[in-house]
């Protein structure tokens, strides 16, 4: 339950200091870190224009892309609290419960029947189907370092098995993480969240027809996916046993600077170039690969 | 005693057919199939209620020395309730789909047509429950025959019936290897039967003969490299056919490779590893190719070939859970590949139905004439949808509930694993995931591009609803899907006795009874998921009441002038994959580049494909070769008399000389 709660509050100011790390990074005044959720207000009070092409899929997908992400909470565990649901393999369920929210934001960009989003649409397919690998050759690897395959349990023992090195892995795991959440939130470098021509988006452009309550639900289930992320990070690098207060604080430190991050990242750096994008994405699965000899070798395995 | 007569009496009563009425055939067939259905169903549940262990049912008298005996154990009742179901459901799903072919087809082709039906359905039931080597020859033959005649319905059209040959032939090519590797097992054992394989295992080498029976099976499953007949034959068959081929007949392939790996005794490694790789080549050659087809129908062949590597996984990982001593590895392999042979047959079955009802209502199947199909059909879209959202394993439906059982045996195995085996699996793992990954895009593609958006051509814009007969049907489908994916113990229990049985699996309870647990857990998950789902859509709706919605046209960039050819197509949906799967793919383009004193183009054509490697490297080579040849020696051929007796003196010189020189 507390993970659930503290990924929801974190939520709130996450996209915040994004922005405010880019407009301070980039020397201008910029919004305040409640920009984002003052904007979403304005949505959730505005009313809604569906284009006549569109039917059932585009008004509930935005529904079930936030109830998908929620799900995808519920797994997650806080430290030593366990998460709502906890079971084994439960990680499973979480890779495919975000995999149903991506099925239909893709669908939903196809019933708008705009060129537009169908390239939107066809990008993002193709970039999260190559994504997939990294998150389950990762997990896979926790799976036989620990000998565990639910979160909280995998996470509990990660840093218990006494093995010295294994922050080696941490750090590798974190990394992947971190860019695995790039790709699904589709940010820098794989995607431009404030690039100004459609031809050149991903996600934004499958979300163009998009207007009101339901591009509320589209901005708050990125801000969850953003901390989701997050908040795996954290428990891979923070170990269990620690006083509660002193790690809620982590956690938010953790996310912080997740964000801060994310910002600098997207001051410094420029996107990729289209066709470059699978090679960068792929390439996370090597690094994942390379994470699973480090444990080989951790475990003696291959020595 | 009264079992058997009345199999035989159902049997006899198939050939009252061509004689009934036009108006009354297909209910009699329908009476006719409920009536054995309910026959079979009752053998299998008290076989699987525990009634017997094994039930057996001589279909002639034992003293006459017959050898045909219904054998009727925990597999083969597993098997018997897939088949009536698919079968049965495709059937009522016919009435509507071969409707508008009544005026068309004389009552013959339609006497043929039922007759087939139901000798495929009852060459399937005795292939699951014959165990004796030579009657399963001739029923396996049956199947084929029967087969082939479904495929050929639309025989006037010239591709149906090349595509229906070509059919037959890959067919004997298996039957042959079947054959050869029951004759060896008779060489040995003296005897030719399913039953006389523990016998042989017992003293051989097990590995060659699993081979024989391996190639044999395979090519009716369609594993990859010995697919090449499906992707033709699915597309050619009417749909209610290749649902109930996609569905259950090439599942007969796993069910002969089960039958032999169940008595195999030693080599389970190298045979575990042996299906493992092959289904993983399988599963993502098949959706690698589903992705780049156009053709609904077709897209859907290829994806059955994808399904089927994923049960070939599951099954791989359970032989070599066996081999490794690995209880719940065993379990779970088996019980999620089988888990998932039943769900394929739920939703793919679904799946080629409404792709039959697209072919209907639109009149084509190329996705690229189709378009925004869920205005106008809408019962058959959400059908649709709920059936590609199982098939790529997404929650709360069936798809997920198999591929999370086999993820599962792969994770357990994982810990205190060799450095070999972790290689192998995490492999497994990663190729699983991208099957998975690749599946989304397949049927994102297909739904969005055939449903949404608007339509492309005039006859897609035309399409209309299909009647209720066809829809209805397939309601139960979906109840199934529904419920084995929000109450999985409920079907995965039965699973993991059927699979602990057949397999002496010891330590069944400890792993089932955690591992229900885990399932209840995702139940649980589905269930809190639906009813928030259901909470916010009520709310949106609420919320959206008090304010202003109004209907505009699509954002076209400041451009106001979008036709619906516009949009994105199936083909440029697929062509950054294709770009990056070039390699795998070999898709070529066919086209003419404009030449440079060109200054005004003349129309000219852009043609893209991608061809099957495998089909070219290992049909179509070695045909053309073989043709080739046989072109040559036709020369002989030349028509004159005088030519063919010296060809029979020559013979005769040859005899001559191999006698006198002592040879032969």
């Amino acid at each position: 339950m507390a993970g659930f709660i503290l990924i929801a509050v974190a939520a709130f100011f996450f996209p915040g200091i994004i922005l405010r790390t880019k407009s301070i990074a980039s020397g201008r005044k910029g919004p305040g870190i409640f920009q984002p959720l003052k904007d979403v207000s304005v949505l959730l009070r505005k009313g809604s224009v569906f284009s006549d092409t569109t039917g059932l899929i585009f008004r509930i997908a935005p529904s079930v892309t936030l109830v998908s992400a929620a799900g995808a909470m519920m797994l997650l565990p806080f430290a030593e609290q366990k998460a709502l649901l906890s079971f084994e393999g439960d990680f499973i369920l979480f890779a495919y419960l975000l995999a149903l929210g991506k099925f239909f934001t893709i669908i939903a960009a196809l019933d708008t029947g705009s060129s537009f989003e169908g390239m939107g649409a066809s990008r993002e397919a193709l970039f999260s189907m190559l994504v997939e690998p990294a998150f389950f050759v990762l997990m896979a690897t926790f799976a036989m370092f620990t000998g565990y395959t639910s979160f909280s349990v995998i996470f509990n023992h990660f840093f218990i098995t006494g093995n010295d090195y294994v922050l080696i892995y941490s750090i590798i795991g974190a990394y992947l993480l971190a860019q695995i959440a790039m790709v699904e939130n589709s940010r820098l470098p794989v995607d431009d969240p404030k690039t100004h021509l459609e031809l050149t988006m991903i996600h934004e452009v499958m979300i163009l027809d998009y207007s009101g309550f339901d591009k509320a639900l589209i901005h708050i289930g990125t801000w969850l996916k953003f901390t989701i992320y997050g908040s795996l990070i954290y428990n891979l690098v923070v170990p269990a046993g620690w006083n509660l207060f002193l790690k809620i604080g982590l956690f938010f430190a953790v996310q912080a600077l997740f964000a801060v991050v994310i910002g600098f990242t997207e001051s410094f750096r420029a996107r990729n170039k289209m066709n470059k994008n699978p090679k960068f994405i792929l390439t996370l699965s090597a690094i994942a690969l390379i994470g699973f000899t480090v444990i080989l070798i951790l475990t003696d395995k291959l020595a | 005693m009264f079992s058997s007569v009345a199999f035989l009496v159902i049997l006899l009563l198939t050939l009252p057919v061509f004689a009934i009425p036009r108006t009354l055939k297909y209910t009699y067939t329908l009476g006719l199939m409920v009536a054995g259905m309910v026959l079979t169903s009752a053998w299998s549940m008290a076989v699987l209620g525990g009634e017997a262990p094994v039930k057996e049912i001589a279909l002639f008298a034992p003293a006459a020395g017959s050898r045909v005996v219904l054998v009727i154990d925990q597999l083969t009742a597993f098997f018997i309730l897939v088949i009536n179901f698919a079968v049965l459901i495709g059937f009522l799903h016919a009435r509507g789909y071969l409707a508008p072919y009544e005026q068309r087809m004389n009552s013959l082709r339609f006497s043929i047509h039922y007759f087939s039906y139901m000798w495929l359905w009852l060459s399937m039931l005795m292939v699951v429950m014959i165990r004796d080597g030579l009657s399963f020859l001739i029923v396996w033959e049956i199947m084929a025959l029967s087969s082939f005649f479904l495929v050929i319905f639309e025989a006037e059209e010239r591709s149906v019936m090349k595509t229906g040959i070509s059919y037959l032939i890959q067919m004997h090519v298996g039957m042959f290897f079947i054959l050869v590797a029951f004759l060896v097992v008779q060489d040995t054992t003296g005897e030719m039967s399913f039953d006389a394989l523990g016998e042989y295992f017992a003293s051989n080498r097990n590995l060659p003969l699993f081979m024989l029976f391996f190639a044999g099976f395979a090519i009716k499953a369609g594993f990859i490299p010995l697919h090449t007949w499906l992707p033709e034959a699915h597309p050619a068959a009417p749909s209610h056919v290749s649902g109930v081929m996609s569905g259950v007949m090439i599942k007969m392939g796993i069910y002969g490779i089960l039958r032999v790996l169940i008595p195999m005794q030693s080599d389970l490694l190298v045979t575990g590893v042996i299906i493992l790789l092959v289904s993983l080549l399988s599963g993502v050659m098949g959706v690698m190719m589903a992705i780049v087809q156009n053709d609904l129908k077709r897209m859907l062949a290829w994806s059955t070939i994808e399904n089927v590597g994923i049960i070939g996984i599951g099954i791989g990982l359970g032989v070599i859970g066996l081999a490794l001593d690995k209880t719940a590895l065993a379990l779970l392999g088996f019980a999620g590949g089988l888990l998932h042979l039943l769900n394929h047959s739920l939703f793919k079955s679904l799946l080629f139905f409404n792709a039959g009802s697209v072919y209907h209502a639109a009149h084509t199947r190329n996705m690229e004439q189709t378009g925004g199909l869920m205005k106008r059909m809408p019962r058959t879209a959400i059908l649709f949808l709920i059936g590609s959202l199982a098939i790529s394993g997404l929650p709360p439906f069936n798809g997920f509930i198999s591929e999370y059982i086999i993820y599962m045996g792969m994770f357990n195995s994982l810990s205190g694993a060799t450095l070999y085996h972790s290689i192998l699996i995490v492999g497994s793992v990663a190729a699983l995931a991208l099957i998975g990954g690749l599946a989304i895009f397949c049927f994102t593609r297909a739904f969005g591009i055939v449903f949404l958006g608007e339509p492309r051509t005039e006859k897609a814009g035309n399409a209309r609803e299909v009647n209720s007969s066809m829809i209805i049907p397939q309601l139960v489908t979906v109840a199934l899907i529904l419920i084995t994916g929000l109450a999985s113990p409920l079907v995965v229990k039965p699973v993991f006795g059927i699979v602990a049985r057949m397999w002496d699996i010891a330590g069944l309870p400890l792993v089932t009874g955690a591992f229900t647990a885990n399932l209840a857990h995702i139940s649980l998950a589905g269930g809190i998921l639906t009813v928030l789902l259901a909470a916010l859509l009520l709310y949106r709706r609420y919320h959206l009441a008090r304010r202003s919605v109004t209907a505009g046209p699509t954002w076209g960039c400041g451009y106001t002038a979008a036709t619906p050819r516009m949009q994105y197509t199936a083909t440029s949906f697929a062509y950054n994959y294709n770009h990056l799967a070039k390699p795998l793919l070999q898709n070529r383009k066919e086209m003419d580049e404009i030449g440079e004193g060109e200054i005004f183009p003349r129309k000219r054509s852009f043609m893209s494909r991608s061809d099957d490697f495998f089909k070219r490297v290992l049909i179509d080579r070695p045909t053309d070769l073989t043709a080739g040849l046989l072109k040559k020696i036709a020369v002989m051929q030349t028509g004159q008399i005088r030519h063919y007796i010296l060809y029979a003196f020559l013979f005769m010189l040859l005899v001559l000389l191999l006698a006198m020189l002592k040879i032969m």
